[in-house]
């Protein structure tokens, strides 16, 4: 984050991204730059297209105009190029999403035995090691099932980074979680941002933005509507829109 | 009653056989033609969906019996002649087959959207997915479905007698028309139904028990 230079291409560049949903113009004119290592937190109030946005740059969500660019390079339309693409980008989602017929060991290994064709063993002594990142080494033979929410999230995580991804991306990764669990899954996080990991985290978690953000961005229907360091953004925030969702969400 | 039993039991147990091996090779072929309907219906690319939309609509849509009737003495007359227990074997699959592919489509339909886009997001490709996450979980709640399929299949081989294949049923015409013998008709008929019992009462005892377990497994 310190070296950020001119020199260095962003590694997810948005220009004048539109996406609709019918009539619902859900993205309108989305430009979003995201440079190595960078840690973003994208907020905002429900159904302001923030996950969307996240979508958009694996295209689990396709685009209407602008473009999309990756490593700059723009997302390929679909096939094996575009798997190649998914393959570096993770993903972890607000309902953990893991795959109920496999055990944790077969979650994480999946990818990097069928994407990156690594030989089971190899992908299983990292898999282990990841686990041991998470915290949860004990579980490797447990089902998704049998772990409580924080648990599944954690390993949802260790699942998205066995794919060296170049870039991390959480939608509401705690919003379905106990609040006794909230904190084992942020403290994964923020361990993760903290040793350089480039992330986009959708979260309604003002403390881990103020952390761990090197930049907020604020979003409200379907627009980006202010974009600053999280101290700015907390303790100085420059639109009444921005003001007005501040005071609703640090009012409890 | 009991007089030329035992000719009754041959009879009956040779076209048994046939019933069950036609019902065999019948059903393997429609599982796969069934999956390849299936991957069709949920593919990306269009063409592969109208396909296996007009498919299913054509087979599910005409009686069984019009179907291996327009193929052992329709195909024949446009050069493709084929003895007739192959065509017995190609109409009960392919007329299978919509259904199985309708089943295993409902099957990946219950599968969480969310396991596809996890599968996606890692960088699987549509095969991989469906390969690799969604049959194997489809799988699971599609077995009672198409156990009921099977023995709906058992009991539709019965019509390949029409195109002159001598399974359980033709066999038990043949004992009933014999005006030499005499074959006592409630032997016969009870011997019919029988026979069919013997082959769909442990599929049906089978699909209980995987249903059970499917359970177990949620
Ligand atoms: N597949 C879809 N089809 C139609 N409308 C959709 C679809 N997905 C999202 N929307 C709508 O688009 C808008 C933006 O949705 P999005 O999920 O991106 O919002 P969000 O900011 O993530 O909200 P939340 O905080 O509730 O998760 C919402 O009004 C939503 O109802
Ligand atoms: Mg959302």
């Amino acid at each position: 984050m310190e070296n950020a230079t001119t020199t260095q291409t962003p590694l997810v560049q948005l220009s004048k991204v539109n996406k609709y949903f019918g009539d619902l113009h859900v993205l309108q004119d989305i430009d979003l730059t995201v440079m190595p290592g960078e840690v973003i937190v994208l907020i905002g109030p429900s159904g302001s297209g923030k996950s969307t946005l996240c979508r958009t740059i694996n295209r689990l969500e396709t685009i209407d105009s602008g473009d999309v660019k990756v490593d700059g390079r723009p997302l390929p339309a679909e096939g094996r190029a575009l798997a190649e693409l998914r393959s570096n980008v993770g993903m972890v989602f607000q309902h953990f999403n893991l795959f109920a017929h496999l055990n944790v060991l077969q979650n994480i290994t999946l990818g990097p035995i069928k994407v990156r064709r690594m030989t089971k063993a190899k992908a299983e002594e990292r898999a282990r090691a990841l686990l041991d990142r998470v915290g949860l080494s004990d579980k490797a033979d447990s089902y998704p099932a049998q772990l409580s929410g924080g648990q599944q999230q954690r390993v949802a995580i260790a699942r998205g980074l066995a794919m060296d991804p170049k870039l991390m991306m959480f939608d509401e990764p705690t919003s379905a979680l106990d609040p006794e669990m909230i904190n084992e899954v942020l403290d994964v996080m923020q361990d993760l941002a903290r040793e350089g990991m480039t992330m986009v985290v959708v979260t309604h978690e003002m403390g881990f933005a103020r952390r761990a953000a090197d930049k907020v961005v604020f979003m409200a229907d379907g627009q980006i509507v202010e974009v600053a360091p999280p101290a700015d953004f907390f303790d100085n925030p420059q639109t009444a829109r921005a003001q007005d969702f501040l005071s609703k969400v640090l009012s409890h | 009653m009991f007089d030329n039993l035992a000719q009754i039991a041959a009879a009956l147990g040779s076209g048994l056989w046939v019933t069950v091996w036609v019902t065999a090779v019948s059903f393997f072929f429609a599982l796969v033609i069934g999956g390849v309907l299936a991957t069709m219906h949920v593919s990306p690319a269009p063409p592969a969906r109208w396909f296996a939309t007009a498919y299913t609509g054509l087979f599910k849509n005409i009686p069984l019996l019009a179907v291996l009737f327009i193929m052992y003495f329709g195909l024949p007359k446009i050069g493709i002649a084929l003895p007739n227990w192959q065509w017995a074997i190609i109409g009960l699959s392919t007329y299978t087959a919509a259904f199985v592919g309708e089943t295993l489509r409902s099957g990946i339909n219950s599968i969480n959207l969310g396991q596809a886009e996890a599968a996606r997001s890692i960088g699987l490709t549509f095969g991989q997915s469906l390969r690799n996450v969604i049959l194997p979980q489809a799988f699971r709640t599609v077995i009672p479905p198409l156990g009921s399929l099977l023995t709906a299949l058992v009991k539709n081989s019965s019509l390949v007698l029409a195109i002159g294949v001598t399974e359980t049923s033709a066999m038990a015409q043949r004992l009933i028309n014999d005006t030499d013998v005499h074959y006592n008709l409630w032997t016969v008929i009870i011997g019919v139904a029988l026979c069919y019992l013997i082959v769909n009462l442990p599929i049906s005892y089978f699909i209980r028990r995987a249903e059970r377990r499917a359970e177990f497994a949620r």
